[in-house]
């Protein structure tokens, strides 16, 4: 058969300023897809450009700033059907026989509902508070709450249930040791301590490096049951049943055996150099009961003393899952939306199963309100949540917490190239290679995402005070702050809200 | 005394260290482009970037207590500081006879031929910089200035 001649062209153009570049092999040092290299008999650096993903680790360590990356000039005739994005993948396809592959979350124009929402602020009356004069309390619990309360000889008479407590309504969400590095875990497992919240585990085990860190961890049980035994939930604060996630719901996951190394394979239980496949469902969970035997296994292995949550992705009728959920004894609901981030996805699924995590968390939280039992459990939402207002606008839709992973990754210096599938990330994020690995330095990592939550926590509390509310709990499902802008009438419905105006 | 102390496992084999340390000894000492294109010929790196992926670490003068370049030096232009410890050499007396090279137990002189031939070594950036450039300069936090008895952070 004849080799296949590749009608890709490249995604990037690099310009390289010569006036500024002093030929420092900075950039040859550091691309580790090989893009720039030093002619020795020119004594000059020149770039492949088909190799680049734009990650802009050179330009960032660029001494001169003589490196820009750029869109390819390079266009076909304009089609607003055949979308320069859709002619490639076939090329790809073309070439390759093979399921598309990409990183991080959907990156498809769909309506960011967060962005549609307004937040509310007070006026003459019922006055703002100033955070910086007055205690604003950004603390909130996760777990079950007792319908109500009852005491007996001034004591309350039923025992609460385990709780975890945040200073922050922002969780790190779950990353496996395996889809990112142990330094990036380590930055997020102490910015987690420091900051009072909480990272989660992934379904890759808990590395033994991390376990001085279980106070603040939640650890996973996903479908593969990596790296689950008895000290490994002993050593979280909280156990999440894994179900599914926004970036690829009803999919499993895969790490390819390259990456599964001594220590990946010691923390998940696996042999070396093995692939680890988490298959799609459960094997033992096909029902709503099955689910209950799970969760209360889990309470019983940890003694009642740990919330029990469970992941799911949103997806249609994730109300009535929810519901569900509740029933069979979780004490968090974790919905993970359609934006989620991954470490490898099928492309087609990342960008069309799923639905929007406004309109999940919504008809979650008005499901549960409606039945009565929204107190039993707790919701916390993810798939990208990019910023504080987003994180407030959550919880006045009603979430408890939230969970973040893309802009945890952003705060270590993740470009959103999309090309963590591959290994190589450029910023030592979604990679085990050893000489990628040792560009995060969890010092700096720590204290980055440390300061992300810290700004973020400023920031709530700024708004808080602009809508005169000086407690985090007083918003929760507090839909009237929110107004709608650029929503149908069924739009507004679902998310519960007013339109601006009214 | 101070000293600069490597970090291997954080070393990204950047080489931007020597990018600073080659711009501090320059004429230029705030414009790298300048440093690099102006100046003839261009000072040498006084810290070392050793690498075999995965490993890398740069390295540069250790200042010792005892030093043998001192001892060794045969006019007396390699001098350690009395007040603040620093091992530097005096390049307008350097002959350029290498014997500082040759009891450097850790290979951190080297022969600078382009211009008067000298000796050429870490100064610790003394009298340029408070903290050395290539500590302030490392994107990695690989580079560490700090006390012997200072813990690592
Ligand atoms: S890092 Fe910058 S200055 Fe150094 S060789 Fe590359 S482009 Fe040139
Ligand atoms: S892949 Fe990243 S490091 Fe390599 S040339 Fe492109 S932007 Fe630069």
């Amino acid at each position: 058969m004849a080799l296949l001649k590749s009608y890709l062209t490249p995604d990037f153009l690099i310009e390289r300023n010569k006036d500024r570049c002093i030929q420092c092999r900075v950039c040859v040092q550091q691309c580790a897809n090989e893009v720039h290299y030093y002619d020795d008999e020119d004594g000059e650096v020149y770039s492949d450009e088909m190799k680049c993903v734009n990650c802009q680790r050179c330009v960032t360590l660029c001494p001169t700033r003589a490196l820009v990356i750029r869109s390819s000039p390079n266009e076909l005739r304009k089609n607003a059907n055949w979308t320069p994005e859709v002619i490639r993948s076939i090329y790809i396809q073309a070439e390759t026989g093979g399921v598309l592959l990409t990183g991080m979350g959907n990156d498809r124009p769909y309506p960011v509902y967060w962005d549609h929402m307004l937040l509310n602020a007070s006026q003459v009356t019922n006055p703002s508070i100033d955070p910086l004069r007055e205690p604003m309390e950004c603390k909130t619990f996760l777990g079950r709450k007792p319908a109500s309360l009852v005491f007996e000889n001034g004591r309350l008479k039923e025992k609460i249930p385990p709780q975890l407590e945040l200073d922050i309504p922002v969780m790190f969400s779950a990353m496996s040791f395996g889809s990112i590095s142990l330094n990036a875990i380590k930055s997020l497992a102490r910015a987690a301590r420091q900051e009072g919240t909480y990272f989660n585990t992934g379904e890759g085990g808990l590395h033994k490096e991390l376990y001085p860190y279980g106070e603040n961890c939640i650890v996973q049980v996903a479908s593969g049951r990596f790296g689950v035994h008895s000290e490994y939930l002993e050593a979280g604060s909280a156990v999440e049943i894994k179900i599914g996630q926004g970036a690829k719901p009803g999919i499993g996951g895969h790490l390819p055996g390259e990456k599964v190394g001594k220590e990946i394979s010691e923390t998940r239980m696996i042999p070396e150099g093995t692939d680890a496949l988490s298959p799609a469902p459960h094997h033992d969970i096909y029902s709503i009961e099955d689910l209950r035997q799970l969760i209360f296994s889990l309470k019983e292995a940890t003694g009642y003393q740990k919330p029990v949550g469970v992941k799911i992705a949103a997806v249609h009728n994730v109300a009535a899952i929810a519901s569900g959920i509740a029933r069979a004894g979780a004490d968090y609901i974790a919905i993970d939306g359609y934006r989620g981030g991954t470490g490898a996805a099928p492309l087609r699924i990342r960008d069309n199963v799923g639905i929007p995590v406004e309109f999940a968390l919504a008809a979650v939280d008005t499901r549960l309100r409606n039945e009565g039992i929204r107190n039993e459990v707790s919701l916390v939402v993810a798939g990208s949540i990019r910023s504080s207002s987003d994180v407030v606008k959550a919880v006045a839709l009603g979430a408890d917490a939230v969970y973040i992973a893309s802009a945890a990754l952003l705060a270590l210096g993740c470009h959103m190239c999309q090309k963590c599938y591959t290994g190589k990330c450029n910023w030592g994020i979604a990679t085990q290679d050893p000489h990628l690995t040792k560009r995060l330095n969890p010092d700096l990592g720590a204290q980055r995402a440390a300061n992300l939550l810290r700004g973020w926590k400023h920031e709530i509390q700024e708004m808080l005070g602009g809508m005169g509310i000086n407690a985090l709990e007083s918003l929760r499902g507090n839909r009237l702050m929110l107004r709608g802008i650029g929503l149908t009438e069924k739009e507004l419905e679902i998310l519960g809200i007013k339109a601006a105006g009214e | 005394m101070k000293k600069v102390y490597a970090r291997e496992e954080y070393c990204t084999g950047c080489g931007l260290c020597q990018v600073h340390c080659i711009t501090a000894h320059s004429p230029y000492k705030d414009n790298i482009v300048k440093a690099y294109k102006k100046t003839f010929p261009r000072p040498l790196p006084r810290v070392i970037v050793e690498e075999q992926r995965p490993v890398s670490f740069a390295l540069q003068c250790r200042h010792c207590e005892d030093a043998p370049c001192v001892k060794a030096c045969i006019t007396g232009a390699m001098q350690r500081d009395p007040a603040t410890g620093v091992v530097n050499n005096d390049e307008s007396r350097c002959v350029g006879c290498w014997t500082c090279i040759l009891v450097c137990p850790h290979g951190a002189v080297a022969r600078d031929e382009r211009g008067k031939k000298a000796a050429s070594k870490c100064d610790m950036c003394s009298g340029i910089h408070e903290v050395p450039a290539c500590v302030a300069g490392c994107p990695n936090g690989a580079l560490e200035y700090r006390g012997e008895r200072e813990k690592e952070a």
